[in-house]
C-alpha cells in the first residue's frame, strides 16, 4: 500500500432545492495513494462527479453545500481551507479534467493561452517562458505541431484533441493527484482507449495519483489499481481491482460486471440490475441496494456499515458480515 | 469578410433610399405648407408665390421628388427653405454638438450599465443586486424629458451645481482653453446623462443576464479548477463571452440615443441635430428634414455594421465568409 495521498472521511455533499435535500454524497470515505489509479465507480447520478467536485471545492453553492467530513490532502484538510489558499491547491497540486472538452474549454480564448494561463499563475513565470511550457506540454499530450495549434481555438480542434488539450492544462503544473471525471465518455470510441493510454502514460511517468471517475468498468480494468464502487451517495465496495474482478463481493458490483459484454459468450441479451437507482431526495431506509437486490434478506432493512474483508478489501453489504464473501 | 461587408454596404445604400424617400413623400403628404408662415396681411403675396417657384414648391410632388432625389445623389443638400442657406451649412454646425452629446452619452450607457450588470451578476439576489434592479426599473420606466426637468430643478436651481441648458456660458468667448473646456464639461453632464441612463438601465440587466448566463457554462468551472481568482473568472473569462451578444444591443441603441437627442437637445437648448430636426418638422423646412434623416440612419446603419465587426473580433467562432469555423 502506497503512502496515503489523499484520504477522505464521511464527506458529506446536499443540494438544498425546492423540492427537497438532496443527499448527493452521504458519509462518502475512501483513499487514493501517492501515484497510485484508484477508478471511482458507479452509475450517473450516484454521486462521484459531486465527490470529485466537493474535493476541489467546485461545488456551486447554492444549491449545492459540503456539510460535514474531511477531505485530508498529505494531511491537510482541505475544507478547512480559505478560498485564497485553497485557490493555491487548484490546478497546481489537484488538477481535475472533464467529461465535455468543449464546452470545458472557453471558446473565446486559443487553447494555448489557456494552458498559458495556468502555468503562468502557479509558477509564477512571465509571459514568453509560460508560453514555451504551455507549448512543451501540448508536445507532451502529443499534439502534432504544437507551435501552430498553440495559437487554435478550441473550436477548431477535434474532441481527441480537446480532450489533450485539457490533460495539458490540468498537468502543467505538475500536480500529485489528477482527478479525471469520464474524460473519455464524450469522445469517439476509437480516441477514448488513446485518451486512457495517454493518461495511463503520464501518471506513471510522473509519479501522479489519479482519481479516475466512470461509469465504464472495461476503462478501470484497464489502468486502475484499486476500484471504489459508489451507489446512491455511498461507498458500496473497494477492492484492488484484480480481486473486484474475480470475485465481487456486494450484490450491486456483482450486478455490474455481469452486464458487461463478455468476448466468447454468446447471449441473446445482457443481464441487467432491475429497478432504477433510488431517489437521492429520498434514500430508502435500511440498504440503499435492498430494493434492487436479488440476495435480499431480513437484516437489510437495517444499513450496513463496510465491512473489512481483508486484503484491502471492503463491502457494505450484510452477505459479507464476520469476512464472508 | 471584405465580400461580407462589400455585400452589407450595397444593402445599406438601398436601404437609405427607401427611407429617404418614404420621408420625401410622408413630408408631402403631411398637412402644411413650408410658406405657411408668410400667412402675413403685411406680406406681398406676389413675393411668395416668386419664393414658390424659386424653390420648386410650385411643381407636382414627384417633379419635386425628381430634382431633389438628382441633386442629393450629386451630394447637395439643397438650400434650407426658413433659412436659405445651403443645408451643409446648417448641419457643419448642428453635427458635431450632436456627436458630442451622444458620444458622451454612449460612454455613460456602456460603462454603467456594463459595471452595474456585471456587479449584480457577479453578486447575484444580494442587495445590491435587489435594489439594482428595481432602480433600474424605475430609471427604464421614466420618461426622459421628465428627468431632465426634475435633474435641472435639483441640480441647476435648487444646488446651482450645474448649467440647465446650453453648450457653453454666454460669456465663453473671454474663457482661457482650460476654463472653457471646464465650462462645456459642466453644461454636458446633465445632457449626457439624461441621455444615457435609461439605456444604462436598460444594458444593466442585459449584462446581467448574460453574465448569469455564461457562469453557468463549463469552462467557468474549468477557469476556477485551474486556481483562477474569482475576479479573474468573471472579467476575464466569463465577461469576454458575455459581452458578444451585449455588442449586437450597443448597435441597435444607437438609434435609440439619436432618437432620444431630439427631446433632450430640445430640453437642455442644446443647438444640435435634434434640435433642427424638431424646428425644421414645425417649418416644413423639407431640405432639412430629409438631410438629418439622411445622417441618422447612416448612423444606424454604421452602429449596425459595427457590432457585426465587434462580433467578430470578440468570437472566434464567427467568420463572415464561411472560411474556417466548424460551428
Amino acid at each position: 500500500m502506497p503512502e496515503e495521498l489523499l484520504k477522505i472521511e464521511d464527506l458529506r455533499t446536499v443540494f438544498r432545492t425546492e423540492a427537497g435535500t438532496a443527499r448527493a454524497v452521504d458519509g462518502v470515505g475512501f483513499t487514493v495513494g501517492r501515484g497510485e489509479t484508484v477508478g471511482l465507480v458507479g452509475e450517473s447520478g450516484c454521486g462521484k462527479s459531486v465527490t470529485a467536485l466537493s474535493i476541489m471545492r467546485l461545488v456551486t453553492d447554492p444549491p449545492g453545500r459540503i456539510e460535514g467530513g474531511s477531505i485530508l490532502f498529505e494531511g491537510r484538510d482541505l475544507l478547512g481551507l480559505s478560498e485564497k489558499e485553497m485557490r493555491k491547491v487548484r490546478g497546481n497540486e489537484i488538477s481535475i479534467i472533464f467529461q465535455e472538452p468543449l464546452s470545458s474549454l472557453n471558446p473565446v480564448f486559443t487553447c494555448g493561452e489557456q494552458i498559458r494561463e495556468a502555468v503562468a499563475l502557479h509558477q509564477k513565470l512571465g509571459r514568453r517562458a509560460s508560453k514555451k511550457k504551455a507549448i512543451e506540454m501540448l508536445r507532451l499530450v502529443r499534439i502534432p505541431d504544437p507551435e501552430k495549434r498553440y495559437g487554435s481555438y478550441p473550436h477548431q480542434m477535434s474532441g481527441g484533441m480537446r480532450q489533450r488539450v485539457m490533460i495539458a492544462m490540468a498537468l502543467s503544473c505538475q500536480p500529485k493527484l489528477l482527478i479525471a471525471d469520464e474524460p473519455s465518455t464524450a469522445l469517439d470510441v476509437s480516441v477514448q482507449a488513446q485518451i486512457i493510454e495517454l493518461l495511463a502514460e503520464l501518471s506513471a511517468g510522473r509519479d501522479m495519483a489519479v482519481l479516475l471517475i466512470t461509469h465504464d468498468l472495461a476503462v478501470v480494468a484497464q489502468i486502475a489499481n484499486r476500484v471504489v464502487v459508489m451507489y446512491a451517495g455511498a461507498v458500496v465496495e473497494e477492492s484492488p481491482v484484480v480481486e473486484l474482478f474475480d470475485s465481487p463481493a456486494h450484490p450491486y458490483t456483482k450486478g455490474l460486471i455481469d452486464s458487461l459484454p463478455r468476448l466468447g459468450q454468446r447471449l441473446e441479451r445482457l443481464p441487467m440490475i432491475p429497478g432504477n437507482v433510488p431517489d437521492p431526495f429520498d434514500l430508502p431506509e435500511g440498504c440503499r441496494f435492498s430494493d434492487r437486490c436479488r440476495a435480499r434478506f431480513e437484516k437489510c432493512a437495517t444499513e450496513p456499515p463496510l465491512f473489512d474483508l481483508s486484503g484491502g478489501r471492503l463491502a457494505r453489504c450484510w452477505l459479507c458480515e464476520g469476512g464472508g464473501g | 469578410m471584405a465580400r461580407y461587408f462589400a455585400g452589407r454596404l450595397g444593402q445599406s445604400i438601398l436601404l437609405v433610399w427607401l427611407v429617404l424617400t418614404i420621408t420625401f413623400f410622408l413630408l408631402h403628404l403631411a398637412p402644411g405648407d413650408p410658406m405657411a408662415r408668410y400667412d402675413d396681411p403685411e406680406m406681398d403675396p406676389e413675393t411668395v408665390e416668386m419664393m414658390r417657384r424659386q424653390f420648386g414648391l410650385d411643381r407636382s410632388v414627384p417633379e419635386q421628388y425628381a430634382r431633389w432625389i438628382s441633386n442629393f445623389a450629386r451630394g447637395n443638400f439643397g438650400i434650407s427653405l426658413r433659412y436659405n442657406r445651403p443645408v451643409s451649412e446648417l448641419l457643419a454646425r448642428a453635427v458635431p454638438n450632436t456627436l458630442r452629446l451622444t458620444v458622451v452619452a454612449l460612454a455613460v450607457y456602456i460603462i454603467l450599465g456594463v459595471a452595474l450588470g456585471v456587479t449584480s451578476a457577479a453578486r447575484k439576489n444580494s442587495l445590491f443586486d435587489r435594489v439594482g434592479t428595481l432602480a433600474a426599473l424605475i430609471v427604464y420606466s421614466i420618461p426622459s424629458f421628465w428627468l431632465a426637468l426634475m435633474l435641472i430643478m435639483l441640480f441647476s436651481l435648487k444646488l446651482g451645481w450645474l448649467p440647465s441648458s446650453h453648450m457653453q456660458s454666454i460669456d465663453a468667448a473671454s474663457l482661457g482653453a482650460l476654463e472653457l473646456f471646464r465650462n462645456r464639461a459642466a453644461h454636458l453632464v446633465l445632457p449626457a446623462f439624461v441621455l444615457g441612463v435609461a439605456s444604462a438601465a436598460g444594458m444593466a440587466r442585459y449584462m446581467r443576464g448574460s453574465m448569469l448566463d455564461e457562469l453557468r457554462c463549463d469552462y467557468v468551472r474549468t477557469a476556477r479548477a485551474k486556481g483562477l481568482s474569482e475576479g479573474a473568472v468573471l472579467m476575464k473569462h466569463a465577461f469576454r463571452n458575455a459581452a458578444i451578444p451585449i455588442m449586437t444591443i450597443v448597435g441597435l441603441s444607437i438609434p435609440f440615443l439619436l432618437g432620444g437627442s431630439v427631446v433632450t437637445e430640445k430640453i437642455f437648448s442644446w443647438p444640435g441635430m435634434g434640435s433642427l430636426m424638431v424646428e425644421s418638422i414645425f417649418t416644413r423646412d423639407y431640405p432639412v428634414v430629409l438631410a438629418i434623416n439622411f445622417i441618422v440612419s447612416v448612423m444606424v446603419i454604421l452602429g449596425n455594421l459595427l457590432a457585426d465587426l465587434g462580433y467578430a473580433l470578440l468570437d472566434p467562432r464567427i467568420a463572415y465568409s464561411g472560411e474556417g469555423g466548424e460551428r
